[in-house]
């Protein structure tokens, strides 16, 4: 395509601000039907309970009470189904128990929904909720995925034994991983946890559900990142409902990070109650609520071990992790651990042989699910905190090391694509690049002489590295298939061209603060040549966009940008013909550029407008052509995208107190090509604003009885503004061969980058101190950092 | 962390109660004694109880006199009533957002005679006579705010749910005199919490209209 022309590439202002920024923005919650209702979920205080039996005699009289469900009514419904199949090494299915609308026999963890009562008024149905009363009997419980699975411990599932979900290994046969690794002059070895944390959203999940009696018609207004894969999941396997009947609309949404994803069994349930009442019925969780009930990412417990040759050169990496899956299968659960997280341990080197296994966990924990980066931040924190330990171990330098690991430039045209070793294969790519730059702005000799220098004078300064590759662009369908999928993975995109030459386009994908309104238009203006004004948007509702796949993994751009591209190409296709028959010409001699249509190496030409208007008012017209100009997409992507990067971050460790303050950070990202390098910058911001945070500051903290402790903002250390220095941030572009725009996807690379790099300078600085360290767990809260330089680690 | 930036910065205005009929409810229920025997009374006499507590807040409704973005409000309300739902779920203003209900996260934050208030943590009646401004006030009209405008030029945000709570604390950290370096502002600024990161563009915003010296 033409790329030239107009507004690729440009820092447009985002179209959407001003609706948000003026308090004009529609959430979920500020929909309000007539006749609403609102619904309170009585949820288990306990983590693992058996439910005896549940009194409603009191709560049914309570002022406005419409209606009080508990588990016995939902029981002949099917739970909420998990899209994506994981198998054990011998071939087996995974363990898949029932993950009920509301629970009956036993709640497994703390915010397990029992009973929902709904009311007249937010308040009502809240006092009703206190006044159901349960009767628990306690059951012991487990929360820690490496420990649930020993002999004895506590069964969250009566089908998984041991409380294994599955088993699961990726890569080279574990004997000849073994082989290299035995071979290797040195052998850096690592345990960690790669801790829990909550996605934290600041609009929490809210869902209103209404039925028409006339129409027979569902329609389901949800804070989702994905509107017609909730309509499917919730009616084909969970409700039986009639998908032609039922409307899912996700409005605007405030920030998703992969949590609304999800089908949550909140959803089905009013939906499926509304009918019952005959009136809307809305809910929205509450802070604590959504810690609690919203799916949790990361928690992986982990043992790496990389082989090195004398010169430094990786000979092989092997590992195991046990997975914390939670109580129940989330959506995506069982694909984050596997693979999400075992293709990417290739990284950015040659590493000639892996072996990576997985045991997935169920625990009386909190589902755990895709959260932003989603099994690629776990993966690159492995290989990075490898690296950077290694290079400490044998005494060189961490830079080089990678230099003398990385796979070499590659653009995916001239040379080929690299196959790993863990199943996938890379796009395109130029490691050295991102990293040579990172060093630039970095000053890296002046700081290693700085370094030195401070640590001379007692002060503890670090850098921390880490050059990362993440799979986007999520996904081809036949390869996610192969690999466990229950579902497609392309993209819709529709193009539909107004009478007058305005341009409506339906896209599939769902923004909640990417900016796809922006962004979509500006592809979309500079492939026709018109004003962005032109241009309007739609997404989020399944009665106007006929499909989609939604917004995740950094897909939008490569997979439903693309799909939109193939559109506009059908679009300008039969433009060409219609022009051709106006100006009397062969369509073959059409070209389109700049908006008008003209007749190659001549000046007569019709404009974009008037070929619209001509579909539309086909008088003086092809025979054999259809009038109106309207089509409709979809996109499976040839392969992943690949986009990558090198990170780095400076900080000064506080001797006295552990204090660690970030004190410069540097993100060198290369997503392929840029349209708008203002929202791309964006994203990074905001990706490394999270990876920093689960770094330093965020942890979801369960105690033995599988209490959440930190349930609330006053607890849960979120990131703020004066966290944060001022980012340094730079992009290298290597384009993507293999979609239309030759983008790779930004949304996740900040986070997945810079998680490794911020814990690897605390390690580096404490290393200037002559602190051997070889891990803190995160977050690296002052105390852990302080008693990590109290006693050194024996290597 | 947040327990001290949040007492420091988007701390509510201590404010009187104007001496409202309290009491009466008070003593009303004390008499039916729904408050302390609800959880523990047999479930006959809690049914009687809370058809009390029914009446009762039938006839407790304190009226209020709001000025909510230059309009004129009379109202009665429940004195449990936060001014943030009052404006949400009454009044339909539904700019101003709720993110935890427990002045944590700042997404609720208006202005009250001037000063930045956290809505959620605000009853309704202890405003009675105030000056309200929402973010849908913020505007004049269609000519937006320098605050607004300058949230747009640098990219200040992106799902937009904090971003009325933000702007509202970014224009209160401006004319209280606390936006002169980058520092200030971000320590002044860290009781509302962006979770798609933005902090660095809001920065940025902030420190414009800052030295812009327009009258924010």
């Amino acid at each position: 395509m033409s790329t030239t022309n107009g507004m690729i590439g440009k820092s447009v202002k985002r179209v959407e601000d001003k609706r948000f920024i003026t308090g004009k923005g529609r959430y979920t919650d500020d929909i309000v039907l007539p006749l609403q209702t609102y619904a309170c979920f009585v949820r288990s205080p306990y983590a693992h309970a058996k439910i005896v039996g549940v009194d409603l005699e009191v709560a049914k009289a309570m002022p406005g009470v419409v209606a009080i469900y508990t588990g016995a009514d939902v029981a002949a419904i099917n739970g909420v189904p998990c899209g994506w199949q994981v198998n054990f090494k011998n071939g087996d299915t995974m363990k898949e128990p029932k993950h009920a609308l509301l629970v009956e026999d036993k709640a497994r963890y703390v915010g397990d929904a029992v009973a929902v009562v709904i009311a007249e008024t937010r308040e009502q149905a809240k006092d009703a909720a206190q006044m159901v009363l349960v009767d628990y009997e306690e059951l012991p419980v487990t929360v820690d995925a490496a420990k649930a699975v020993k002999p004895g411990a506590p069964l969250v599932h009566d089908l998984a034994p041991n409380n294994i979900c599955f088993d699961w290994e990726l890569g080279n046969p574990k004997e000849e991983v073994d082989q290299a690794l035995a071979d290797a002059a040195h052998l850096t070895t690592l345990e960690f946890v790669n801790q829990r944390v909550v996605p934290n959203a600041i609009e929490p999940r809210s869902y209103n559900a209404a039925y028409d009696a006339v129409s027979e018609k569902y329609t389901l207004y949800t804070s989702t990142q994905n509107p017609h894969v909730i309509r499917l999941l919730m009616c084909a396997f969970v409700l039986g409902i009639p998908e032609h009947k039922v409307r899912v609309v996700g409005p605007d949404v405030g920030g998703g990070f992969g949590s609304k994803i999800f089908h949550y069994p909140e959803e089905a349930l009013l939906t499926w109650a509304t009918k019952n009442i005959n009136r809307p019925i809305k809910w929205t969780a509450e802070r604590t609520e959504s810690f609690l009930t919203d799916a949790h990412g990361r928690d992986h417990v982990t043992k790496a071990e990389m082989g090195f040759d004398t010169t430094g050169k990786i000979l092989g990496l092997r590992v195991k992790t046990y997975a914390n899956l939670g109580a129940y299968l989330s959506t995506f659960g069982p694909c984050v651990p596997t693979y999400l997280h075992g293709t990417l341990l290739q990284g950015l080197y040659t590493t000639p042989k892996i072996n990576v296994d997985v045991t997935g966990v169920f625990t009386n924990t909190t589902p755990v699910d895709a959260y932003r980066g989603a099994g690629r931040p776990e993966a690159t924190y492995l290989l990075e905190r490898l690296m950077d330990l290694a290079a400490h171990e044998m005494e060189m330098d961490p830079a080089e090391l990678r230099l003398r690991n990385f796979i070499p430039p590659f653009d995916g045209v001239e040379q080929p694509g690299f196959q790993t070793q863990v199943a996938l294969q890379y796009d395109s790519g130029n490691y050295e690049g991102v990293l040579t730059k990172g060093l630039e702005m970095l000053g890296y000799k002046e700081f290693r002489q700085k370094q030195q220098e401070a640590a001379q004078n007692g002060k503890l300064l670090g850098v921390g590295f880490s050059t990362y590759i993440e799979a986007c662009g999520i996904a081809p369908s036949a390869v996610v298939g192969s690999l466990g999928a229950r579902a497609g993975l392309f993209e819709v995109g529709q193009v539909r061209v107004q009478p007058t030459g305005k341009v409506s386009v339906f896209t599939g994908s769902h923004a909640h603060g990417q900016g796809h309104e922006t962004t979509f238009a500006q592809v979309v203006a500079s492939k026709l040549g018109i004003p962005m004004e032109d241009i309007d948007i739609v997404h989020g509702d399944t009665d106007s966009v006929a499909f989609g796949m939604g917004t995740y993994g950094s897909r939008s751009l490569a997979v439903g940008g693309s799909a939109i591209i193939r559109s506009l190409e059908k679009i300008i296709e039969k433009g060409k013909k219609i022009a051709a028959h106006r100006l009397e010409a062969n369509a073959d001699d059409m070209e389109f550029e700049h908006g008008q249509f003209t007749v190659k190496g001549t000046d007569k030409s019709v404009s974009f407008g008037d070929v619209a208007l001509t579909a539309y008012v086909p008088h003086i017209y092809p025979k054999d052509l259809e009038p109106g100009l309207d089509f409709s997409s979809f996109y499976d992507p040839a392969n992943f995208t690949y986009p990558f990067g090198c990170h780095i971050a400076v900080v000064e460790v506080e001797k006295d107190t552990g204090k660690v303050a970030l004190q410069r950070f540097i993100a060198v990202d290369d997503v392929g090509n840029i349209i708008n390098p203002m929202i791309v910058e964006g994203q990074i911001h905001g990706g490394v604003a999270q990876g920093v945070g689960q770094a330093l500051f965020e942890g979801a903290e369960y105690d033995s009885n599988g209490q959440l402790t930190n349930a609330t903002y006053m607890d849960y250390c979120m990131p703020r503004a004066d966290d944060f220095p001022l980012f340094e941030t730079a992009t290298q572009v290597t384009p993507c061969p293999h979609n239309p725009l030759g983008v790779k996807g930004a949304g996740e690379a900040g986070t997945i980058g810079s998680t490794p790099a911020v814990v690897n300078a605390v390690i580096d600085a404490l290393w200037s101190g002559g602190h051997q360290v070889k891990d803190i767990r995160m977050p690296l809260t002052s105390e852990r950092v302080w008693r990590a330089m109290q006693t050194p680690v024996n290597t | 962390m947040s327990i001290d930036k949040n007492a420091g910065n988007n701390q509510p205005a201590a404010e009187n109660n104007n001496g409202l009929p309290n009491e009466d409810r008070r003593t009303f229920l004390k008499k039916t004694s729904a408050v302390v025997a609800l959880a523990l009374t047999p479930p006959t006499v809690l049914k009687a109880a809370s058809m009390d507590e029914k009446i009762a807040a039938a006839f407790e409704q304190v009226k209020i006199t709001l000025n909510i973005n230059g309009n004129r409000h009379k109202l009665a309300v429940e004195p449990r009533v936060t001014l943030l739902d009052l404006l949400r779920e009454d009044l339909k203003l539904t700019g101003t957002k709720k993110g935890c209900d427990y002045g944590q996260c700042g997404a609720c934050t208006v202005h009250v005679n001037g000063q930045r208030v956290l809505a959620c943590l605000s009853l309704a009646v202890m405003q009675d006579g105030k000056k309200i401004t929402t973010i849908e006030g913020l505007a004049a009209g269609e000519k937006l705010h320098p605050m607004q405008e300058a949230f747009i030029k640098h990219d200040g945000l992106q799902c937009g749910y904090c971003t009325p709570g933000q702007i509202m604390s970014a224009v209160a950290c401006v004319r209280e005199g606390q936006a002169n370096s980058e520092g200030q502002i971000r320590e002044y600024m860290s009781g509302n919490i962006c979770r798609c990161g933005a902090y660095p563009n809001i920065v940025n915003a902030i420190l414009e209209v800052k030295n812009g010296g327009q009258k924010v």
